[in-house]
């Protein structure tokens, strides 16, 4: 009685602040939305050039997407869509392996190497990645993989080589699956082969998957390597230095409404993606902080 | 099996014949105890580092201490009756080849020691009469107890060669005249520390903007870190309350933000921002100014706005990372402390905060790390301006972004690489001491 009645007294306080939080919520998801929902807007405009005088378009129209994906002798948008999706399939395989293999052995196989590897790996991680672009152009050169055709092949070495350095949330969500699953199969006569791919692997389909889809997004979402790779090899171009260029003042005018076209087409995928696999970042975030 | 420590000196001094061959020819020991197909290994790959050195190596080193001095000039041949052009020499190349015949040495120079101390193990395995292990069962050990062999090799080659090789070329660079400046982009000398002293030096030109830099780099950093993630947990509290109807309607409109690629984002900003963008349209239409907001031209808008910008990129992140987290703090202790009447911003800074703070440490010490380095954000925003003229650096750049311009745009890669290191050094003190200080360091027992 006494509980009820006090409760009915606090309701009106409680209900205002609650009110006042939604409210806050929904200024805030707006805030958040704008700028997509501006860029959507954008892909549909029938006026050219990236500064128009209304906010609003004042005549909506698909031939920006039509000239996307048809116009092929300025900036070959499905060209560039091509190499991202090769590079990206193939470097994807690459360092989901590389991965894998580095965070298994760090979390489960003991070896001298182990601790001095973990420490180079933070010692290198501080170091500013664009250090190492310059040098790995050279070296990339002196091995003839920065003219033409090649560059592809430069590229996915560049996104994949150095894939070991980043095991941390893999193998945090390795060291949560109970060691003694482990010891029971080697009783049992398996050898850390299979443990791995039989007992491991199966049972961290959500950290395999992050890994595969992280690997697989990065060509997508980064153009500094491609441009300095690239430099004007324009049939090699990546979407991300495609998108780019379509906001330099040669072209800005002319593809803007393009540009935000791309943009719409490519984040479809992205954004599917990552949405899909958004639980899979919070569990293994949460993971790998509490190890 | 023994698997006590055995030295070379020890191999060299008690070592039969085969074992001491060893020292000079590579492998012999495992030839000479029953292990040819390894020996054979060994031995092939001395015979091709040897090689190596012959053909290019001994040159490529003796190279190192000159960097090179022919420059490309023409010469009269007798023979032909004609003029011949000589490629000059190519310090950069140069410096290149002397770092991966320096790495080569040290591998070889490993390689024997573990054949040395292999060699002499077989040996008295053999004396002691135990089983030499066959190359059947080596293979075999491969996928077991040897695993971390098969599985980190790779990895480790992919990082020595496009990570570590890369950062000791450019950390040498840092120590030679490679630069735009004075003509030395093809011939270039050691030049000790002077890039260093130039860049510390706050009287010169290039020293006061490294200082200016770095302020900005760490006002920017900690702005940028703790902002985020401050704002980031209010928002993922607000939107856990027990009381927040439709929480994954609004956790999806936040992620949604981020789940377009970054890059799109903020060039989509910049255009927005520019002086006839949206925005300023938008509040000129309204008839709130009269002349477009110079977002991008005056240094301290910049500034603002990217913080502000940046706050909009980080916060759905943020949200996300503590969302799993904020569900694991005890109830007790809300429970405990709504006994004790405190309120909601109490809890959030006396409950809440401190138990975050000590669970994501390691979390926020990257973060701060990857906002030190965050190019993307300065460079596809503002591009680093405005620039002061006759300076390379802009108001808004980061010690990246500037790197970045000094090697790309401006070529003046000993600076570049200078910069690189500072960064390197001053990353990891930061690092350091804030990890050392921190409690789950001092403390690795559970938080209260």
């Amino acid at each position: 009685m006494d509980t009820q009645l006090k409760k009915n007294k606090q309701n009106p306080r409680k209900t205002a602040i609650n009110v006042l939080i939604h409210v806050l919520l929904a200024v805030l998801a707006v805030v958040w939305l704008l700028p997509i929902a501006w860029i959507v807007l954008t892909s549909f405009r029938a006026e050219p050039g990236a500064y128009t005088t209304t906010v609003l378009p004042q005549e909506y129209t698909l031939n920006n997407y039509v000239k996307l994906l048809t116009d092929r002798n300025v900036l070959d948008f499905p060209k560039m869509f091509g190499n991202t999706l090769i590079i990206s399939i193939i470097s994807c395989i690459i360092s989901t392996f590389l991965v894998l293999s580095v965070a298994f052995s760090l979390s489960r196989l003991r070896f001298r190497f182990r601790k001095p590897y973990m420490n180079m790996a933070m010692i290198l991680g501080l170091f500013p990645g664009f250090m190492t672009m310059v040098a790995q152009y050279f070296i990339l050169k002196s091995m003839g993989l920065t003219e033409g055709q090649s560059i592809r092949i430069g590229l996915i070495v560049v996104y994949s080589a150095c894939a070991g350095l980043g095991f941390q949330i893999s193998k945090g969500f390795f060291d949560t699956i109970p060691r003694s699953i482990d010891e029971a199969a080697i009783i049992d006569g398996a050898t850390e082969w299979q443990v791995f791919t039989r007992i491991t692997l199966p049972l961290s389909k959500p950290i395999v998957i992050y890994t595969v889809m992280t690997s697989f997004m990065a060509p997508w979402v980064d153009f500094i390597f491609a441009k300095v790779l690239c430099r004007a090899n324009a049939d090699q171009f990546t979407v991300a230095i495609g998108l780019w260029n379509m906001l330099q003042k040669e072209y800005i005018y002319q593809w803007y409404t393009c540009f935000a076209a791309g943009a719409v087409l490519i984040s479809i995928p992205i954004a599917a993606l990552f949405l899909y696999m958004q639980k899979f970042y919070v569990e293994g975030m949460s993971g790998a902080v509490k190890g | 099996m023994s698997e006590e420590q055995i030295t070379v000196r020890e191999a060299l001094k008690h070592g039969d014949f085969s074992t001491k061959l060893s020292a000079v020819v590579m492998g012999a020991g495992m030839l000479g105890h029953r292990q040819i197909a390894k020996g054979i290994l060994v031995l092939v790959t001395e015979v091709a580092f040897l090689v190596y050195m012959l053909g290019r190596g001994f040159h490529d080193l003796v190279m190192i201490p000159s960097l090179g001095t022919e420059t490309y000039h023409k010469n009269w041949n007798e023979a032909l009756q004609a003029f011949e052009y000589l490629d000059g020499d190519d310090s950069q190349q140069i410096l290149l080849a002397g770092v991966v015949v320096l790495f080569g040495v040290a591998a070889i120079v490993a390689l024997w020691i573990l054949q040395m101390r292999h060699s002499y193990r077989l040996q008295r395995q053999i004396k002691e009469g135990e089983d030499v292990p066959t190359l059947r069962q080596d293979l075999k050990n491969l996928l077991d107890g040897n695993l971390h062999i098969t599985l980190m090799t790779l990895p480790c080659i992919g990082i020595l060669i496009f990570n570590v090789v890369p950062l000791v070329y450019m950390i040498s660079m840092a120590f030679t005249t490679y630069s735009k400046e004075g003509e030395h982009l093809v011939l270039f000398d050691w030049d000790g520390l002077n890039q260093f002293v130039r860049v510390l030096n706050m009287d010169g030109n290039i020293g006061q903007q490294f200082w200016g830099v770095l302020a900005w780099t760490v006002i920017w950093a900690i702005f940028a870190t703790f902002l985020n993630y401050i704002l980031g947990m209010a928002l993922a509290l607000l939107i856990n309350r027990k009381e927040t109807k439709g929480k994954a309607f609004w956790r999806f409109c936040f992620v949604l933000s981020i789940a377009v690629p970054q890059f799109v984002t903020l060039m989509i900003m910049n255009i927005m921002l520019q002086p006839s963008g949206a925005v300023n349209v938008l509040l000129m239409n309204a008839g709130l100014i009269s002349d477009p907001i110079p977002f991008w031209t005056d240094a301290m808008l910049a500034r603002i706005t990217i913080i502000v910008i940046n706050i909009w990129v980080g916060i759905p992140y943020t949200m996300l990372q503590v969302t799993g987290i904020l569900q694991n703090i005890p109830a007790e202790l809300y429970e405990a402390a709504k006994m004790d009447g405190a309120g909601p911003v109490r809890i959030f800074f006396k409950i809440t905060l401190p138990y975050m703070l000590f669970v994501t440490m390691p979390y926020l010490i990257t973060s701060f790390v990857s906002n030190i380095n965050n190019f993307n954000v300065i460079y596809l925003l503002s591009g680093g301006g405005p620039t002061r003229v006759g300076d390379t650096a802009g108001q808004t750049d980061l010690l990246v972004t500037w790197l970045y311009k000094l090697t790309i745009d401006q070529q003046y890669y000993n600076l570049g690489a200078v910069i690189g290191i500072l960064t390197f050094v001053i990353l990891t003190a930061i690092t350091l001491v804030t990890y050392r200080n921190s409690s789950s360091y001092k403390n690795e027992e559970a938080f209260m």
